[in-house]
């Protein structure tokens, strides 16, 4: 057997894909063979790296340097002066390199992210089973299986301390808990990988770039509750997320590692992947389940809470993927381990997009309670162009508008609540001054407003109130007093709605309003110009 | 794979309404669930037309009017509208000559909004059938398109 000399990875995602990656690869492979060296450069796909908008992305191995924007025709010249010659081609090199998808590599720079649930993406090979085994994969299953009990399991959760990585941040060691306590002859764990927040793809990410990993998390905490079915609801619009998935399932059954008698255990587990169909509200897990049955997904009524009436009314779990995927590695490192990434009450790590006007858009995994300027100014390189910050819509469309003042905000669950923000999604999308808040709130209403599902008045109505409202602030129509009906309505829908959907447009509307008065107030002037409000 | 084939892959189980229209609706030529299929469907589960027509129309990843070849949907969450995406969409508009949900009369092309495609460092984006196309600008429209009309021709 020959060991190759070189490892050339290809991140494929989304954007790599559009930039024509494969046939990069392709031709790659075509010159390696003219050369002579296919034995010798060993060529691998890979998931997303976390960096976009810099077309056809390459990293070549042992030298860890990351290429971008490379075309066809710059294959000879690589494959002549770096494979064969030892030089790499200073020319492709990707830019700058932000420090934010350095990972294990001294480029000498200065930051580095703490990877615990993207520690394979990127690295290792999605949709190869032993990739991911290599890198220690399904030994904390193992472990589980022939050394823990279930309340052991789910007593290591509970000390590490590990809360809801999908925006509410209940302790998932309770839910579990609470979950193998319920009465029920049936149980079932369901994964929550309904991505919808706008501007969040962190769990594409885990799905795409290391599917094993919540594979393994999703069959330890089946074992720890006492469920011997999962499912996994991904998005209908994840068509990439949902094959490396059922690959990874497929691969697992061959493997043993799902089906009956578990690496030869007792426990028998069964994982099923479904596929919603566009609808934002199935993010709501009572929502999410009702659509797993097929049927409209409307919330249900809470309580009772899913982990006792949960899929067809029996005892359910629902986790968010980056939750479950934090759960291998806290069973095989331990609690205590976890513990010491992060804050005291919220430890671990925390993966966010950062996105809009900064210099790297993109997605970074970093410890719980890293302040929003550091993310911002540091790992997103700061505002593009030489702007101005402005302020930041943290959390997804169900998020606060954050201005300058509070940029020095830790970004955990606890931290932001004394801001009355949230974490949600882990979304930052980042505006510089150019940016009309007017505009920015109409297009989280305008959302709202299609994605409310109708099924209680205050919602429903609601939000086309406000979004008519938000129409004539736009048009030059409006007085202060339709700025207090916005906020007064708002604190109504957060009163009486039925599910978070219609609970938390308080959070933009207030947070936009407050931040930004004067320039609400501005565009009561007739004679007001705003290009982004069209008049 | 004709719809009684579809049925059988999935058995008579009512879960499955959903995962049935979405391949129902892959295999129809003109992308969409006609009224004939939602009955069809409604039959084979033993559900009524109503129902099966409430969660048709509650997703909007399934349409009841016929659509083009190319289904282009273009995102308008936040991220992408902060972007630009309204000047992306007006593009759209002008090079096809139809507006938002509607079906140019070659038969090519529908165009849909969306909410998030989860491509946010692209932004502004939008989707055309399964491939995701970024970092838009009205004058990348017009080639996208033209290159789509080429590769249907």
């Amino acid at each position: 057997m020959t060991i190759p000399r070189m490892h050339v990875l290809f991140p494929f995602d989304p954007d790599t894909l559009l930039s024509g990656v494969k046939e990069f690869e392709a031709a790659l492979l075509k010159e390696l063979k003219k050369r002579n060296l296919e034995n010798e450069v060993k060529v691998l796909e890979t998931g997303s790296i976390g960096v976009t908008g810099k077309g056809i992305l390459m990293v070549v191995y042992p030298e860890g340097v990351y290429y971008s924007n490379l075309k066809i025709s710059d294959i000879p010249r690589i494959v002549e002066e770096h494979f064969i010659k030892g030089r790499p081609v200073k020319e492709f090199f990707l830019g700058e390199v932000p420090a934010r998808f350095v990972k294990r590599e001294k480029l000498g720079l200065v930051r580095e992210q703490r990877r615990v649930v993207l520690e394979n993406a990127g690295i290792i090979d999605p949709e190869n089973i032993e990739e991911y085994i290599a890198t220690g994969g399904y030994e904390a299953l193992e472990k589980v299986l022939t050394s823990m009990k279930p309340e052991e399991v789910i007593d290591e959760v509970k000390k590490s301390g590990l809360r809801g990585r999908g925006g509410a941040g209940f302790p998932t060691g309770l839910k579990w808990e609470l979950t193998r306590k319920a009465e029920g002859d049936e149980k079932y764990i369901i994964c929550n990988a309904d991505e919808g927040e706008p501007g969040t793809f962190k769990d594409r990410l885990i799905l795409e770039g290391d599917p094993h990993k919540l594979l393994e998390g999703m069959i330890i905490g089946g074992y720890a509750i006492g469920a011997s079915k999962g499912y996994i609801y991904v998005r209908g619009e994840y068509e990439l997320s949902i094959n490396r998935m059922q690959k990874a399932i497929d691969d697992a059954y061959k493997y043993n590692i799902l089906g009956k008698n578990i690496l030869g255990t007792d426990f028998s587990f069964d994982l099923e992947i479904k596929k919603g169909a566009g609808a934002y509200v199935c993010g709501e897990e009572t929502a999410l389940i009702e659509s797993l049955e097929g049927k409209r997904g409307q919330p249900r009524n809470k309580p009772p809470y899913p982990v006792t009436h949960g899929l067809w009314m029996k005892p359910t779990a629902v986790n968010n993927v980056e939750t479950i995927a934090n759960v291998p590695p806290i069973v095989m490192r331990g609690a205590e381990w976890f513990r010491k990434l992060g804050t005291e009450k919220c430890p671990g790590t925390k993966v966010f997009t950062i996105l809009g006007h900064v210099v790297y858009p993109g997605l970074i995994e970093v410890e719980m309670g890293t302040t929003l300027r550091d993310i911002i100014f540091n790992y997103g390189g700061g505002i593009k162009d030489g702007k101005k910050f402005k302020g930041a819509l943290v959390g997804g469309a169900a998020g606060v508008f954050v201005p300058q003042k509070l940029l020095d905000v830790k970004m955990d669950f606890d931290s932001l609540k004394e801001y009355k923000a949230v974490l949600g999604s882990g979304a930052i999308l980042v505006l510089n001054e150019d940016t009309c808040m007017v505009d920015m709130l109409f297009s989280i209403i305008r959302f709202f407003k299609h994605e409310s599902c109708g099924q209680c008045s205050p919602c429903r109505i609601g939000t086309y109130e406000l979004y008519t409202l938000i129409n004539k602030v736009r048009s030059g129509e409006a007085k202060e007093e339709d700025l207090e009906m916005m906020i007064g309505l708002s604190e109504v829908m957060n009163d009486s709605s039925f599910c978070p959907l219609g609970q938390s447009l308080i959070m933009p509307v207030k947070s936009a309003i407050e931040n930004f008065r004067e320039e609400f107030v501005a565009h009561f002037d007739k004679n007001y110009r705003c290009e982004k409000c069209r008049r | 794979m004709t719809r009684e084939e579809i049925f059988k892959k999935y058995g008579k189980s009512k879960d499955n309404l959903l995962y049935i229209m979405h391949d129902v609706q892959d295999n129809n030529p003109r992308h969409y669930l006609s009224e004939e299929d939602l009955k069809e469907v409604a039959n084979w589960l033993g559900l009524s037309y109503s129902y099966v027509h409430g969660v048709a129309t509650f997703y909007s990843m399934y349409s009841l009017k016929p659509r083009g070849k190319y289904i282009i949907r273009v995102c308008e969450s936040p991220t992408c509208h902060l972007m630009g995406s309204s000047d992306i969409i007006l593009e759209l508009v002008k090079h096809l000559g139809v507006g938002i949900g509607e079906t140019t009369k070659d038969e090519l092309f529908t165009l849909e909004l969306t909410s998030c495609i989860g491509v946010c460092g692209v932004a502004p984006a939008m989707m055309i059938n399964n491939e995701a196309y970024g970092n838009l600008t009205p004058e990348r429209i017009a080639q996208i398109i033209e290159e789509k009309r080429r590769e249907a021709r």
